[in-house]
């Protein structure tokens, strides 16, 4: 039994259902990111933990509690909403102390409380401040200050930093990340930036059309994806999906793609059970930075296979340059070195690191496991 | 050229212009006759108007007129003036527009905010309620008022108001109430905070605007009302159906000039609310209109 | 709900107090409307179909009020000066609103001070404007006499006392009321068109008045819709104004089914035909009032 359960929950509007038997448990401390499209689920799924949407089926429980039917100002949790909600017409401080003063907290503790998380968040010379006059990043403060006060075994936050420009999300996002770790409170996070959820979260639960498609740590989550949604749904560029067929060399499983003339080249398997598939269609799974230039590849492999096929399209990106080229018919692209001299047209000798590949079963979507 | 405006990007050359605001200026004469007629006749002695030119300033400004409208004209039977058929719309226009305020703001945070099952139905039957010839509820409205014994008196009238006030009220807390972030009162929700608290403490404080918008409109239509005050109105009977009764008075010579300030009398609360706020007015006017 | 309430531990006092509070908040008024609308539009539809007099009677007598009704010549001189009231009213009202708005668009100087100036008439009565155009209008202190005193002497202007055009000056003070509103909306729908349209148009080679007739009309379109149903509303309801202005005379020359509806129900003790013309008012009005706040309501989902 984990500090928040979420056990068998599904929620249904009339006859749709559109959550289906979600099974997670969260440790206390940990740092659970809800990730997937819009439409997912995922912000439903929030909302019925605050209890501001009710469950159709299933339990879930804070600290072996059943909170079901519990009001969400009774559930000890706080909330920091996308739009950070900040009531208009009260001072930063009276934001942050509402709940407390709902709560019947005295206020003295209240001050008191206000002024320990104000200066936690370096927000405590705008305590007098309507939320109207602050920057988006101050406001964004104040919402996570306002939560902070409450002392809540659970913190929600939903898309928190969706409303900020790219630069501020990036400081943002360290910042919670540094709280996390000093507080070493229990976070469930929403968000369908893959990047956040890779970089905040101590586990992933990544959803799709209302189902959990995988649990795991980001490591799990970004080297062995479950499926195929998973894995092009995490990371950027997105895994290139390759149209290949397993053939046997050597006896051993190969995978046969095409080069952009149509020539078959074969790349060699890590996983000895691809041998079940000799002969059939998969998709092959390899992340961008698989593929570099044989002098940037992973010293640390056993397996980097070379594939010599003709460049397309150079992206130069500063830190990396990005080589697109033609597998099997589809684009693929390359994660090089930015000082790697490749240019368009050029026949290049890649270097494919196959420990890392992954490999699909076409007809049900789902990783062929080791 | 570059500073941002909201008017148009259209250009226009100088004979174009020039047509355009003499058909401007034609227009704003049309509008102000009848009034500017209304207001210079009612400071002339009557003979000046029987025997003189009603455009004309006058040659002896006199506020009799004024004092007899208000106080000593024959409205009906009796010589009081129209100032008692003031104080009935003033009594009958301040409780009407209160309540349906308060009541169309409870109305429009329930049918945003805490929305269920069937609560758009409910509010079409509201809203429809509002566009529907009043001819059609006058001859039950007066048999229930005669039976709770409110016919001819100033609270049966407030009644009315009320009742027929509700869909507007309701339609523009709720158009305003439904651009305001739902995330707030869940954030309320979770701090703590119920029903009354969350209204009270987060709703209404940022209420400013709608809440004038309502009142204005509510105060211009009740004030302006004819059909239900001639209707129900009885001994108590508003300002609209006295003046009509003052002009149409078919005994003795028609004093005009006294018509006349009876009518800017009947029209000067709604003008000041007019001038003092118009832009609320006209929002008013488009809430109702457009609806949005 | 029900099902899980029963496995755990009952709903707390408060959520389902949370539940309850805003459906009771809302009750009075939804029971009001119930009643004293709905309620009351089947009370007066039984009544149309009962031979009520000066006292509502319960004695069911069929369609014969709605026979009686369309019997009647003065019905259709209502219905009649409704056609011609209606139409001129919201055509008259609509060209003038678009000209004054768009006119008001081409900045122009002094806007600030015109357009109070066209929209105050709305903030008066009815009573109010139907008194000062009854005047103005008079022969014999108004219009025509100013004209004859300034020298105009074959001057005149009788159309209030005219049976045949005394409808029209209903039209005139009706669009002295409401047209500055309608030049409001369409001012409010000019406003919100993309400038960058109208310079790509122009751009493009297209005329002022190509401009305005190709592009900008049609995108007026919702202007359009909610003009026309607010005026054919209120044209529908007018009362006040009929009353003010000429009493429903000369003769029976300006009645409309409003003025109608209250003479015969109050003053002609003719309950149930009251009624039925009451019935086909409101069945008008919900031919062009439902459609309109179906797809409003509908849009906004």
């Amino acid at each position: 039994m984990g500090f928040l359960d979420i056990r068998n929950v599904t929620k249904s509007y009339g006859a749709v259902e559109v959550l289906h038997r979600v099974d997670i448990a969260v440790e206390e401390g940990e740092f659970l990111v809800l990730v997937g499209p819009s439409g997912c689920g995922k912000s439903t799924l929030l909302n019925m933990i605050a209890g501001l949407e009710g469950i159709t089926s299933g339990d879930i429980a804070i600290k072996g509690r059943v909170i079901n039917n519990v009001h969400p100002s009774k559930r000890n949790i706080a909330m920091v909403f996308q739009s950070y909600a900040l009531y208009p017409n009260m001072t930063v401080g009276q934001n942050m102390t509402f709940g407390l003063e709902m709560h019947g907290v005295p206020k003295l503790e209240r001050e008191k409380a206000l002024a320990e998380v104000s200066k936690l968040l370096q927000i405590d010379h705008l305590l007098d401040r309507k939320p109207g006059q602050l920057s988006g990043g101050q406001r964004q403060r104040v919402a996570m200050g306002r939560a902070l006060v409450r002392d809540p075994d659970v913190f929600l936050f939903d898309e928190p930093l969706s409303n900020l420009d790219a630069k501020l999300r990036v400081d943002m996002r360290t910042e919670i990340k540094k709280l996390h770790q000093k507080l070493k409170t229990t976070i469930v996070y929403v968000t369908h930036d893959q990047i956040e959820a890779m970089t905040l979260s101590t586990r992933i639960a990544v959803m799709n059309k209302g189902y959990v498609q995988q649990l795991g740590t980001p490591k799990e989550i970004y080297d062995t994806p479950s499926n195929l949604f998973v894995a092009t749904f995490m990371g950027s560029p997105a895994m290139n999906i390759i149209p290949a067929k397993v053939a046997m060399v050597n006896g051993v499983p190969h995978a046969e793609v095409m080069d952009a003339d149509g020539k078959p080249c074969h790349l060699r398997f890590d996983q000895a059970n691809l041998a079940d598939w000799a002969g059939k269609e998969i998709l092959l799974g390899i992340r961008p930075e698989v593929i570099t230039d044989p002098e940037g590849a992973d010293r640390a492999s056993r397996n980097i296979q070379s594939l010599r096929n003709r460049v397309t399209v150079t992206e130069p990106a500063g830190s990396d340059t990005f080589v697109t080229m033609t597998l099997s018919g589809k684009d693929a692209i390359a994660r090089m070195r930015a000082d790697a001299t490749v240019a368009p047209g050029q026949v290049f000798d890649f270097a494919v690191n196959m420990e890392k590949a992954v490999a699909f079963d076409p007809k049900t979507e789902e990783r062929i496991r080791p | 050229m570059s500073a941002v405006t909201q008017d148009t990007a259209v250009r226009t050359g100088r004979i174009t212009r020039t047509f355009i605001y003499v058909v401007l200026l034609v227009f704003a004469l049309f509008y102000l006759l009848p009034f500017f007629v209304m207001v210079v006749n009612s400071v002339k002695p009557l003979s000046e108007i029987t025997g003189g030119n009603m455009m004309a300033l006058p040659q002896v400004w006199t506020l009799e007129p004024w004092r007899q409208a208000w106080s000593t004209a024959q409205v009906g039977v009796e010589p009081t003036g129209l100032r008692p058929y003031f104080m009935n719309s003033v009594m009958m226009v301040v409780p009407a527009v209160a309540i349906s305020t308060v009541v169309g703001a409870l109305n429009g945070y329930v049918l945003t905010k805490w929305r269920f099952r069937g609560d758009s139905i409910l509010f079409g039957l509201m809203l429809f309620s509002c566009f529907i010839p009043f001819q059609i509820v006058l001859i039950p409205m007066a048999r229930l008022l005669g039976l709770m014994g409110l016919a001819g008196s100033v609270p049966g009238l407030i009644l009315v108001h009320v009742v027929y006030g509700i869909g507007f009220t309701t339609l523009y807390f709720r158009n305003y109430y439904a651009a305001f972030p739902t995330e707030l009162v869940r954030a309320a929700m979770i701090d703590g905070a119920g029903f009354f608290q969350i209204f009270w403490r987060i709703m209404l404080p940022v209420s400013g605007p709608i809440i004038v918008v309502s009142v204005i409109w509510q105060f211009t239509n009740i004030w302006n009302d004819f059909l239900f005050g001639v209707s129900f109105g009885g001994t108590s009977q508003p300002m609209t159906a006295a003046l009509n009764n003052l002009v149409n008075s078919s005994t003795g010579v028609k004093e005009y000039n006294v018509h006349f300030a009876g009518a800017i009398l009947a029209a000067l609360p709604t003008l000041i609310v007019y001038i003092v706020a118009g832009r609320y007015f006209v929002r008013g006017l488009m809430a109702g209109s457009v609806k949005g | 709900m029900t099902t899980t309430a029963g496995r755990h531990a009952e709903t707390d006092f408060r959520t389902r107090l949370q539940d309850w509070l805003p459906k009771i908040v809302l009750a009075p008024s939804v029971a009001s409307v119930m009643i004293f609308v709905y309620g009351f539009i089947l009370y007066t539809l039984y009544l149309s179909f009962t031979n009520s007099k000066m006292l509502p009677s319960y004695d069911w007598v069929g369609l014969e009020n709605y026979i009686k009704l369309w019997n009647l010549p003065v019905w259709y001189t209502a219905l009649a000066n409704l056609a011609i009231f209606a139409s001129l009213y919201i055509v008259i009202c609509t060209v003038i609103g678009l000209l004054l708005a768009v006119f008001l668009d081409q900045k122009i100087r002094g806007e600030g001070l015109l357009r109070p100036i066209y929209l105050y008439p709305m903030a008066l009565s009815f009573i109010v404007t139907g008194t000062a155009w009854k005047w103005f209008l008079d022969p014999g202190i108004g219009l025509e006499k100013t004209m004859r005193l300034w020298g105009w002497e074959s001057f005149s202007f009788t159309w209030i006392k005219d049976n045949d055009m005394a409808i029209y000056t209903i039209v005139i003070a009706a669009v002295w009321q409401t047209s500055g509103f309608v030049m409001a909306m369409f001012l409010a729908g000019l406003r919100g068109i993309d400038n960058d349209i109208l310079k790509a148009a122009q751009i493009d080679g297209a005329s002022n008045w190509q401009l305005y007739r190709r592009i900008v009309i049609p995108l007026l379109r919702p202007a359009f819709l909610s003009a026309f149903v607010i005026l054919s509303h209120l044209a529908i309801k007018s009362y006040d104004l009929v009353i003010a202005l000429t009493g429903g005379g000369p003769g029976t020359s300006t009645q409309l089914p409003a003025t109608f509806m209250y003479s015969y129900t109050f003053t002609r003790k003719s309950m149930g035909i009251g009624a039925a013309s009451a019935v086909i008012m409101l069945m008008t009005i919900a031919a062009i009032m439902i459609p309109y706040l179906y797809a409003e309501l509908k849009e906004k989902k």
